[in-house]
């Protein structure tokens, strides 16, 4: 005999899950596996009730419930006709309260004997191919927010494989030729099934950043017109092309990674470097953090090894990498100053914990940091300014110090004189994003030390500024103009 | 008859929470309430029918007796014989469930009592808040 228990924690409610399982004839209305389902008489909750019901690759299957709970929140059920060779096959559904965060304990077990030698495939196949793709699918109507019980569950349905439907439409912000914010429109284009080794993700949330304005001015060679933009963004699987594994219809996943293409509704892109995403992560948190977040984990731990009695300096502490930097280095026990425009952006970044904070509109940076320092200067400055604050960050650096330059959000920095940096026997850096994070390997060390920080407490995400997708020319208009703190996503 | 039920999730291994708790006499290594703790006539702390005496931080004195344990299902459940508390016929259960999406636990605890009427509101958050809440909150800090 062969016993098979998968368990999870959904966070939501028991009875808004209850309400969604109980339901024996509603399992199409919400598992990817199955196409269509209906009782063979009865109402669906009497204890005797027949399922008959057809999997997506037209397997037909039918199962008996043999007891039902509302008092405890449990069922069971048997198969009594299946293509698989799943023999005497009884299995439990149960929910249990977390009384502590109101989250429910999804169980879901069951026995059965399989001919000889097929034990492990036809146990692997029904704890991954069914209890956990039912997991993730119900993860999946959760977070989209709209899944109440009864007749409204019917909008829920999971498409249809997109294989199966061939060509669609979407829709997109694409750009034609490059130039200011208003380049970005808003239009629908074609969307083919994912191909060999690609996935279908459907967006609910898409991260704008800086690099995201580079890519419509053409600053960096990242999008041929016409083009869609964006690297960031978040939303659940829908379509998996031949040969991908890891990854199933429903899943939870977000990405900061190239090729471009995020501002889109849907679209197909290769899964190498997609992370899954744990429940207590919102899709909006990681489609306006995860970017940034692991920026930061290879800024702070990689690039620069910052550490305690350091002094450390962040350009554009109120922006959204400048936050997670200034709590992160203070977190690893970094003395930090941040430098910020105005005097609302500078109580927002004396509030993150900086030791202190310079107003460079009021005064200038570098000789501020020295006064600071007893005239020693940083051991480290994050800029990510560029051309207006480059010199400024040379001076403000202690003897050896290590000036990262990572951005050029005010220009760039052009030509550098190399044989100054021996006045102080600098160390410039000049990472890449993508030569951090290009691999699996290298990316989730970093998405893992980042979550682990913001679990941990020591990086609080301040919720995002959100504009409709349609809308993204105002979401790049607010960022260049420096009227933004924290992060700005596109909801779809 | 007031139920309390009280459950969490803990950031380890099902064997693990299961190795530390399944110590009848454990109480004082993982809960932040239990002074000290004996078990009375020299029986072994997972022997059915063995009593714990021990003494509360704030100087009150309880003896439990264990009734049941179970390694198979990870749970044990025990009687309060003496307590400062003004209860009667107290059984409670303390289990544990794998949670195999993220390889942590599921713990629950869960007491049924008799009581005073005008008594009943305050002994289940005391019983529900100020012991179980408490003791899994010490738990989690421990596994994180």
């Amino acid at each position: 005999m062969v016993r098979v228990h998968a368990s999870t924690v959904i966070e939501a409610p028991i009875a808004q899950v209850w309400a969604i399982l109980r339901e024996f004839n509603g399992h199409d209305r919400w598992h990817p596996a199955i196409a269509t389902s209906r009782i063979e008489d009865g109402p669906a909750d009497t204890v005797g009730a027949v399922r008959r019901f057809r999997l997506q690759d037209g397997a037909e299957l039918r199962e008996q419930l043999l007891g039902l709970s509302d008092r405890t929140h449990e069922f069971r059920y048997c198969l009594l006709a299946s293509p698989l060779p799943l023999m005497g096959y009884v299995a439990r559904v149960r929910l249990r309260p977390v009384t502590d965060g109101d989250a429910t304990l999804w169980e879901w077990s069951s026995e059965f004997h399989p001919p000889a030698g097929r034990q492990a495939e036809l146990a692997a196949l029904v704890r991954d191919g069914i209890y956990r793709a039912g997991f993730a699918a119900i993860r999946a109507v959760l977070a989209r927010g709209d899944a109440g019980p009864g007749p409204a569950l019917a909008v829920v349905r999971p498409p249809t494989p997109a294989v199966a439907q061939g060509l669609q439409r979407t829709q997109a912000i694409v750009v034609d030729a490059y130039g200011g914010p208003e380049v970005l429109q808003w239009r629908e284009v074609d969307l083919p099934p994912p191909a060999p080794g690609q996935v279908q993700i459907r967006h609910t949330a898409i991260g704008v950043n800086f690099i995201d304005v580079y890519c419509r001015t053409g600053f960096f060679p990242l999008l041929t017109p016409p083009g869609t933009p964006g690297m960031e963004a978040a939303g659940v699987i829908e379509a998996v092309g031949e040969g991908v594994t890891g990854l199933s219809v429903g899943d939870r996943v977000a990405y900061a990674c190239p090729p471009v293409g995020a501002y889109a509704v849907r679209r197909n892109m290769d899964p190498g470097l997609m992370v899954h995403l744990r429940d207590d992560i919102p899709d909006q948190m990681a489609a306006a953090s995860l970017l940034k977040g692991v920026s930061a984990s290879f800024l702070l731990h990689d690039v620069a090894r910052v550490g305690p009695g350091q002094v450390v300096l962040v350009h554009a502490g109120a922006g959204g990498i400048g936050q997670i930097l200034v709590q992160w280095a203070r977190a690893l026990g970094a003395r930090v100053i941040a430098t910020t425009g105005g005097p609302d952006k500078r109580r927002l970044v004396q509030g993150l914990g900086a030791d202190q904070v310079i107003d460079y509109l009021a005064q200038d940076f570098a000789p501020q940091v020295l006064a600071l320092t007893d005239g020693r200067g940083a051991d480290v400055v994050f800029d990510s300014a560029g051309s207006a604050t480059f010199a400024g960050s040379l001076a403000a650096l202690a003897i050896r110090g290590h000036l990262v330059s990572f951005g050029q959000a005010a220009g760039p920095v052009g030509a550098v004189d190399v044989d100054r940096l021996a006045a102080k026997s600098v160390t410039l850096s000049r990472p890449n994003y993508a030569h951090y994070t290009d691999t699996p390997d290298r990316l989730a060390p970093q998405v893992e030390r980042f979550f682990a920080a913001v679990r941990a407490g020591s990086i609080r995400l301040s919720p995002p500024r959100l504009y409709p997708l349609a809308r993204a020319a105002d979401a790049h208009r607010d960022l260049e103009a420096r009227r933004t703190t924290g992060s700005l996503v596109l909801v779809v | 008859m007031p139920r309390v039920y009280v459950s969490t999730v803990l950031p380890a291994p099902v064997a693990e929470v299961w190795r530390l708790i399944r110590d009848f006499n454990a109480l004082p290594a993982w809960t932040p309430f239990v002074r000290d703790s004996r078990i009375e006539g020299g029986m072994r702390p997972d022997q059915v029918g063995c009593i714990r005496n021990f003494t509360l931080r704030d100087g009150g004195v309880i003896r439990e007796r264990l009734l049941a344990l179970s390694d198979y299902d990870m749970a044990c459940s025990y009687a309060i014989l003496e307590s400062p508390m003004a209860v009667t016929d107290y059984i409670a259960t303390l289990g544990l469930t794998p949670i195999t999406e993220g390889n942590q636990t599921f713990a629950f605890w869960q007491a049924d009592f008799d009581c005073p009427p005008d008594r009943e509101a305050g002994l289940v958050a005391q019983i529900g808040q100020g012991v179980f809440q408490a003791a899994f909150t010490a738990l989690k800090q421990r596994f994180r």
